[in-house]
């Protein structure tokens, strides 16, 4: 008996070491990378959300997997990879900024054993990551020493920022801009200078069990529709939760934004934010700010010693740093505080709001203080928190958020997809028509002598643009279009020729 | 075998309303406008984006903001005179295109214009390059249309001079203008040819203005899906010019590379001039004092001098401004709100070459309008109209 054991342990030692061996003359297992695609991953997190999986689109992840080991450019992969493909990053330690400005790219880390794919900005690089792209994924990456931003989204739809680990990354962590339909989960972020999770001008965001601790704020919903905020840990920032209306960007509004379920606690961080930022003016020790925003829903969290305030509800005229925009609405409407676990707040408040409690003859700080205007606002059981400024607000007729699963898309936000002959027609207004005009002679011949030349033989245009040779003297030589593809050239000679 | 086209073929298909005895306008839209009942609509490749609550800001595939578009040919055609025409200044000798010169990004080299009888012009003369996309107008921001714009370098005495009352008189002693005007704006249903009316000179100049498009510059292709569209110091550089460490596009924002907005940014005066409150006054907000449009920067690299004040010769020199500390230029005295992006970025002089390097792939004059081969006046058109090369 006692010597099966032995042999069975000896056993395991050597196909331990065997297998140890092995992987150390061939290299890394095979691709390691999350099978899931970006689409896939947006699916179930609606499907998490009680969404039946046959309304969800299926997303095959059905390209080429390129690796990047340590010492070699991720970047380089990047221009490689195509609509579809998974740049694959192995351990080890990366110093470069990745900008990725074409659609469908997936950037996912293989951790080994505890090492993770580390991109150091070595306190002298400004982002990490930069994309444009639609359906971008970022997943399983270490990001540290970056001066701007971690990620940086601007104008991606349909992304999945998720499992990443972000420390003293510079000014935000995660910051997608102006996006629509995208989820950001399982992150933890830390030394963080502004907000280390920023939804900026955005619709349709789904950010969900993070980790930010230490940073000014931890995650901010700005200027942003349909966003859910749920399940995320919050603690030792200076603001826990921040949704606002900032003035003077070109996107005025913020409502619906439901932030449930998440532990707001300890945010009682010295504000560290950059002089002369809107966050800097966000008094250390509160949980939750609203200011100004629309809708907005704030449900089951669990609210706990934040030494200013558990919740300040602000318009803009009450907020420090903040510049008046007549285009937007200075003022929180609607908001309702359902119900939530409040404990501990307010031990220590900012003068003004300590003026408040003077003027409402209370010595209790405020789980909930509302402060300017707005109408419309609602608070469920005010009898069992410590309120200030809310004595016009009603008790809320909702009593849950069941009703509102998820705010993501049930199809990703579509790219619009235009024929052949539209394309072509664009191009050759975009392009062409600076110097073809119909009829008249600019730098080039008119079009309507081109229609002449070419009647029937569009391809013979679609072929000359790409190498044009210098015809006559009376016209100075064509430069070639060799960029655009062959199909998107035939179809501008055939729009070309269909002109009248 | 091509065929080698006569040379009348040519000259019946060009246009030459000056050689005719009556004028015509034309009946074509201008480059990548398309005609649609008679009126010209504007095609770009980035009509294929969309963008968020419309707002016409975004990264590089971003629709664009509404565009004033939907004038005739013939307004357009009609504006394009009136540009050129110094008729439009109190001693005709002033033309909108004096200053907004076309060869020089429609501004013009100078820190301030010069408006009539030699006067100075308060403020660096602005380009018109896609001005149809904008919803504010002048540094300040305090006209809300093209139409509103336009009245005011006509009428301010230190630009054109003149006066609503004597404009209209002399337009309506010109009869090719009444003939143009009669074109432009039909009289349905009546006989009687009405007498020009003000609006009708906002209108024709706003309709011309609108159809200034550059949307086709190497950044543009590179935005379109052309990998090498830019060059390896141009990508560089947009990647610092969108990096949260310069944070230049989020203001100046793409497809226009403006965000639109009034920004108080504490850019320091031309020397010996005082200190510009910019849209405070206008605006009645104590906090915009020092506040200023952001400028759209395409074809910024043929607009020198650069700030409201023209207060930078070259582009290097302005971008060096945001990295010289959080209000550096804020005179003595002066308590300005500056905005919450102005910060301390500590770019490198390589990164500064880079910016720079970037801002000039979004020059493109393709579609630079045709000037008049004369003017329905009489006048001799202004030296500046010249397609090429620099004012005298």
């Amino acid at each position: 008996m006692k010597k099966s054991v032995l042999t069975g342990i000896v056993l395991i030692a050597l196909a331990a070491w065997a297998g140890y061996w092995y992987g150390n003359r061939h290299g890394p297992r095979p691709p390691a990378v999350a099978a899931r695609s970006t689409a896939d991953t947006l699916a179930i997190a609606r499907q998490g959300a009680g969404i039946a999986a046959d309304s969800l689109p299926s997303g095959a992840g059905s390209g080429k997997v390129i690796t990047v080991t340590a010492g070699h450019s991720i970047q380089d992969a990047v221009l490689k990879a195509q609509p579809g493909d998974t740049v694959q990053i192995m351990p080890g330690r990366y110093s470069e900024t990745v900008y990725i400005d074409k659609d469908g790219i997936a950037l996912v880390g293989v951790i080994r054993g505890g090492d993770w794919p580390t991109l150091d900005g070595e306190g002298k690089r400004n982002d990490a990551v930069l994309y444009s792209g639609n359906g971008i994924r970022v997943e399983n990456l270490k990001i540290v020493n970056y001066k701007g931003n971690a990620i940086m989204g601007q104008a991606g739809n349909n992304f999945v920022i998720r499992h990443n680990w972000i420390a003293n990354a510079g000014v935000y962590g995660i910051f997608p801009e102006f996006a629509q339909n995208g989820l950001i989960e399982y992150n933890t972020l830390t030394g963080i200078e502004d907000a280390a999770i920023y939804v900026g001008m955005s619709d349709n965001i789904e950010v969900a069990h993070n980790e930010v601790h230490g940073n000014v704020a931890g995650i901010e919903a700005e200027n942003s529709r349909h966003v859910i905020i749920e399940h995320n840990l919050a603690y030792d920032n200076a603001g826990g939760i921040l949704t606002f209306i900032t003035p003077g960007l070109p996107i005025k509004t913020a409502f619906d934004v439901v932030i449930r379920g998440n532990f707001v606690v300890a945010n009682n961080h010295k504000n560290f934010g950059a002089p002369g930022s809107i966050v800097s003016g966000v008094p250390s020790g509160t949980g939750i700010i609203v200011m100004a925003a629309d809708d907005v829903i704030i449900e089951n969290n669990l609210i706990r010693d934040n030494k200013n305030a558990g919740i300040i509800v602000s318009d803009h005229k009450s907020f420090a740093n903040i510049t008046p925009d007549p285009e937007s609405d200075p003022n929180p409407d609607r908001v309702q505080v359902l119900r939530n676990l409040f404990a501990d707040n307010g031990t220590d408040p900012i003068k003004e709001i300590k003026a408040l409690m003077l003027a409402a003859l209370t010595r209790e700080g405020p789980d909930l203080v509302a402060v300017g205007g707005g109408s419309g606002s609602c608070v469920a059981d005010r009898d069992a928190i410590k309120w200030l400024g809310i004595g016009s607000w009603s008790s809320c007729s909702r009593t849950d958020t069941h009703d509102i699963s998820t705010y993501l898309l049930d199809k990703p936000a579509p790219p619009r997809v235009l024929s052949a002959e539209d394309r072509g027609k664009l191009v050759y207004s975009s392009v062409c028509a600076g110097c073809h005009a119909y009829n008249v002679r600019m730098i080039g011949p008119p079009t309507q002598i081109l229609q002449v030349l070419y009647a029937g033989n569009p391809q013979g245009i679609a072929d000359y643009i790409a190498h044009p040779v210098k015809k006559r003297d009376d016209f100075p030589p064509m430069p070639p279009q060799a960029h655009l593809s062959s199909d998107l050239r035939l179809a501008v000679a055939k729009y070309m020729l269909s002109l009248k | 075998m091509r065929l080698r086209l006569p040379a009348w073929i040519y000259a019946a298909l060009i246009c030459a309303p000056a050689q005719a005895g009556s004028w015509r306008l034309s009946e074509q839209c201008p480059p990548s406008f398309e005609k649609r009942d008679s009126r010209c609509f504007l095609h770009s490749n980035y009509q294929q984006y969309a963008s968020l609550t419309g707002a016409g800001v975004g990264g590089l595939k971003t629709g664009l903001p509404p565009l004033r578009d939907g004038f005739t040919p013939q307004q357009i055609d009609l504006g394009r005179y009136l540009f050129f025409d110094p008729v439009l200044s109190a001693n005709g000798r002033l033309a909108c295109v004096s200053c907004h010169v076309p060869s020089q990004g429609f501004s013009d080299h100078r820190v301030h214009s010069i408006g009539i009888d030699g006067r100075a012009v308060r403020r660096n003369a602005p380009s018109l390059w896609n001005a149809g996309f904008l919803k504010r107008f002048f540094w300040d921001g305090r006209a809300h249309s093209l139409e509103e714009q336009a009245q005011g370098p006509l009428y301010n005495a230190a630009e054109m001079g003149n006066r609503p009352e004597a404009l209209l008189k002399t337009l309506n002693g010109i009869p090719a203008y009444r003939e143009l005007f009669a074109q432009a704006f039909p009289a349905a249903g009546s006989a009687a040819r009405a007498p020009i009316a003000a609006a009708q000179v906002y209108q024709a100049l706003a309709a011309f203005e609108a159809s200034l498009i550059s949307l086709n510059s190497r950044y543009d292709f590179y935005a379109q899906g052309v990998a090498d569209a830019l060059t390896p110091h141009e990508l560089e550089g947009l990647n610092i010019f969108r990096s949260f460490v310069a944070r230049c596009a989020e203001c100046h924002t793409p497809p226009l590379f403006t965000n639109q907005q009034i920004a108080v940014i504490g850019m320091p005066e031309p020397r010996g001039q005082p200190f510009d409150p910019g849209a405070g006054p206008p605006s009645g907000e104590p906090l915009l004092r020092g506040g200023f449009k952001v400028p759209s920067l395409r074809n910024a690299a043929l607009t020198a001098p650069y700030g409201h004040g023209g207060q930078f010769a070259t582009l290097r020199e302005t971008v060096a401004f945001y990295t010289g500390g959080r209000g550096h230029a804020v005179p003595a005295g002066e308590h300005l709100q500056l905005h919450w992006h102005i910060w301390e970025p500590r770019l490198s002089p390589t990164e500064l070459d880079r910016l720079v390097d970037f801002i000039g792939a979004l020059t493109d004059q393709s579609f630079l309008p045709t000037p008049p081969a004369a003017l329905p006046s009489g006048l001799p058109l202004p030296p500046e109209s010249k397609r090429d090369g620099e004012s005298s």
